[in-house]
């Protein structure tokens, strides 16, 4: 059957799970969230310290067929996944879910696993690299699961996702498993991905490379769910973990763009003192902040909170005062893990905190602009971050859909076309972010308003901000780079893209090798 | 307001070798746009870019930005061939560079009606603009001016005038006061426009702006911009304040008011009036209009 955003849903899928019907849909629905089964530790115990990763993978008796999970706060520079799935393979257990808050690059030797039916099923907020190209070839034994940042916690804490043990790189910890993202040698900043996963895992690995004595306090995971502690030499690239803070683009596409999104807040009526913000990280985005400043200063405003992935600009603006406080889910930068060191107006908080939408009040519900990038949108303004134009999962939904659904104004920003792949389309490849929370859509040639907007577009209309369609822009990029053939796909269906309350909000389909 | 005469703010140069800059850089909404088959194009590739050009100017919808194309010195084995391109493909306009006598004009002009009659283009239709860059073509800027009807401005070129006269940039201006002048002054006398030359360090938004403020004060049309990044800067500048236009508004409309009852001279707010302030008053809303300050009826 069709889904709310006219996306057809084979019937099979539909015997557990319900077809998107609408961002708000389930809001005031009850449940009851499962538990963990915890292992009592009553005796005096010193230390938690397995003599070796694979002797903590045998101490919780991992088993075939179970579930594994990590997190991204390493991001390139991750060793611990590939750490731990080289002995899980050595011990000859097969057929693991790995459920993951996103995966990489960096996780290229995975994709061999899947092949070799190591790992057989896969739930995760992002897919690049090799396992991309391995799902969607079909290599995986078992239809994917990606879910926004938001959606994988709810599936935890709903029940959806039992993970058996969860392995958590730690940059410090102490020997009883009071784990920080601040610190040692492969410094994240936070570990707000791995929150909940300690906390609704049966069993709980923190893997570090950097031992500190106990208590390691304020911990990010607390030690009462911690089973096992495993020192490596090395649990990350540093590099590859926090990047040196990006230069802001001087690209004048980029920055008009930017401008324009700025032109885009300054109308609306939620730009005004106290206001709540996140952009994400690409040039675009970024240099939004480069407009703000000014602006706030010329009309004594300051942003009460910023939120999401944090980098260098939004610190920049937290230290001159413009912005009180920060909360953080992950760091994308030096800058961003420093500060989150050193400012105490900077907090860690869980990925649930941030973008569950199923407990009792996330932030993101209390965002008043966000501003993000696109692969794709499609004239009902729905947006792609998964598939690439050669319809290979190489992206992540992340926070997208989450900070979309909650933010009262939801800015797109993304040049029109691409090389001579066009950005604006009829209907793109999948869906990540359903179009019914995407409020306007900034590119290079002009800006679109959903139409669901009427306020915004009047807010717009009235400070003179010229206004596009989006079925123009789309027509503007077809002129310029022409209509792309549709891509051709199996009928296998290799992953499930889920609305963030886990409804099924798209399909993603094994590729056709392309024949020239 | 003619074709010959239309706002100036901007003339953003573009590399004509570069298929990415040329393709859509009239969305920076610059009022002209200058693609450069000169000093940018590396000698060997100047057959591509005039063939990339010739296409994008065929192709591409510039969305009212004027296109004008710098084309190579008449010193050159290129420029014949830049000017029956740039016709053939409906540019809008030829600035001739380093242009030191009348006759430059008068050779570029006739250059341009061969073309325009042996691509069918109207006669006249294409425009022609002069870079003055030397002291000789300084001391000819009136001349100059005065060559062609097809001439719509002149622009003042810094970088090789500063080598001839054995200076360098400074803030002040200095060493460019005296061509900057006499320039203006020609082209004032003359009837035509008149452009600023570039200004190159693109951290300095600071300095260019200060010079962009000179250019206004000074009397230019204009100043032409090497970065999108300038564009805002030269029309925010240039942009009449609300008093200017308000006033501009009530010369436009008390002229044309008094026409009507046949009256020639007349006050307003206790100043002498008459139809030679027109001009300038249809000028400033122009301006105001382009900035986005004004949706009159004049």
């Amino acid at each position: 059957m069709k889904n709310a955003i006219g996306r057809e849903i084979p019937d099979e899928l539909l015997v557990n799970a319900e077809p998107y019907k609408g961002n708000y849909a389930l809001d005031g629905v009850e449940y009851t969230k499962p538990g963990p089964t915890v292992r009592a530790s009553i005796k005096p115990q010193e230390s938690k310290i397995a003599g070796s990763l694979r002797d903590a993978i045998v101490q919780c008796g991992l088993k075939d067929g179970m579930t594994v999970s990590f997190h991204h706060h390493l991001r390139d520079g991750d060793y611990v996944i590939n750490l731990v799935m080289k002995e899980i393979e050595a011990l000859g257990i097969r057929d693991l879910t790995i459920a993951a808050s996103s995966v990489g690059t960096a996780h290229d030797p995975v994709a061999k696993m899947i092949e070799d039916g190591v790992v057989t099923g896969l739930q995760t907020s992002g897919i690049r690299g090799r396992m991309g190209e391995a799902v969607s070839n079909g290599k995986l034994r078992t239809t994917a699961i990606l879910r926004s940042h938001g959606g994988r916690v709810r599936a935890i804490e709903q029940g959806e996702v039992h993970i058996d043990i969860a392995f958590i790189g730690a940059p410090t910890s102490d020997e009883y498993g009071n784990a920080r993202g601040t610190g040692g040698k492969s410094d994240c900043g936070v570990l707000s991905y791995a929150m909940v996963d300690a906390k609704y895992a049966d069993k709980v690995v923190i893997v570090t490379d950097t031992l500190m004595d106990f208590p390691n306090f304020p911990p990010s995971i607390e030690a009462v769910d911690v089973d096992y502690v495993v020192v490596v030499d090395s649990i990350g690239e540093p590099k590859k973990i926090a990047s040196q803070a990006a230069r802001m683009s001087q690209d004048p596409r980029d920055l008009m763009m930017a401008e324009n999104c700025v032109r885009v807040m300054a109308a609306t009526p939620y730009f005004k003192d106290g206001y709540s913000f996140q952009a994400g990280a690409g040039g675009p985005s970024l240099a939004v902040y480069r407009f703000l400043e000014p602006l706030m200063i010329e009309r004594k405003i300051k942003m009460r909170w910023a939120i999401g992935g944090i980098t260098q600009p939004t610190v920049d603006l937290l230290n001159k005062g413009l912005i009180q406080c920060v909360v953080d889910a992950q760091d994308f930068d030096i800058g961003a893990v420093r500060s989150v060191h050193e400012n105490p107006n900077h907090y860690e908080i869980s990925t649930s905190q941030y973008a569950n939408p199923m407990n009792k009040g996330a932030f993101v519900n209390k965002l008043d602009f966000v501003i993000l990038a696109a692969l794709e949108i499609d004239t009902d303004f729905n947006v792609n971050v998964v598939t690439g134009s050669d319809g290979i999962l190489r992206g992540a939904p992340g926070g997208h859909p989450d900070a979309s659904a909650g933010a009262k104004c939801t800015i797109i920003v993304t040049p029109l076309v691409r090389g001579r792949i066009p950005t604006v389309c009829e209907r793109v490849v999948t869906v990540t972010t359903p179009g019914d929370s995407v409020d306007v859509l900034v590119t290079d040639y002009g800006i679109a308003v959903n139409p669901a907007r009427q306020d915004l577009i009047e807010a717009l209309s009235a400070h003179k901000i010229p206004l596009s369609t989006i079925d123009a822009l789309k027509d503007k990029a077809y002129s310029m780079v022409g209509r792309p053939d549709d891509l051709e796909f199996f009928d296998r269906i290799v992953a499930i893209v889920e609305a963030r309350d886990g409804t099924i909000l798209d399909i993603v389909r094994q590729i056709k090798p392309y024949e020239l | 307001m003619t074709e010959k005469r239309r706002l100036r703010r901007t003339m953003m140069f573009l590399n004509a070798q570069r298929p990415g800059l040329i393709k859509d850089a009239y969305i920076y909404r610059p009022d002209s746009v200058m693609f450069d088959l000169e000093d940018a194009v590396a000698e060997n590739q100047k057959d591509a870019a005039r063939f990339s050009l010739y296409h994008a100017l065929l192709n591409v919808d510039y969305c009212g930005v004027e296109r004008i194309v710098r084309i190579n010195g008449l010193d050159t084995p290129y420029w014949k061939e830049d000017i029956r391109a740039s016709v053939a493909g409906g540019a809008d306009g030829i600035r001739i560079p380093k242009c030191e006598y009348a006759q430059d004009v008068k050779l570029v002009d006739a250059a341009i009606e061969a073309a325009e009659n042996e691509f069918s283009r109207v006669k006249g239709s294409t425009l022609l603009m002069s870079a003055i860059e030397s002291p000789r073509g300084v001391l000819n800027a009136l001349s100059i001016c005065e060559a062609s009807e097809r001439l719509f401005g002149v622009a003042i070129s810094g970088a090789d005038f500063r080598k001839c006269m054995q200076t360098a940039y400074t803030k002040s201006g200095v060493e460019m006061a005296a061509a900057r002048g006499n320039i203006l002054l020609a082209a004032r006398s003359a009837g035509v426009q008149c452009f600023d030359t570039v200004f190159t360090n693109l951290d300095d938004m600071e300095g260019f702006t200060e010079e962009v403020v000179m250019n206004k004060q000074m009397g230019f049309d204009g100043k032409s911009v090497i970065s999108p990044r300038q564009i805002k800067i030269v029309h925010d500048v240039f942009a009449p304040s609300e008093k200017e236009i308000r006033e501009a508004e009530k010369i436009v409309r008390t002229v044309r008011e008094n026409a009507d009852k046949g009256v020639g001279v007349f006050t307003i707010d206790g100043k002498m009036l008459d139809i030679a302030f027109v001009p300038g008053a249809e000028r400033t809303l122009a301006l105001a209009r382009a900035s986005g300050l004004y949706e009159g009826e004049f």
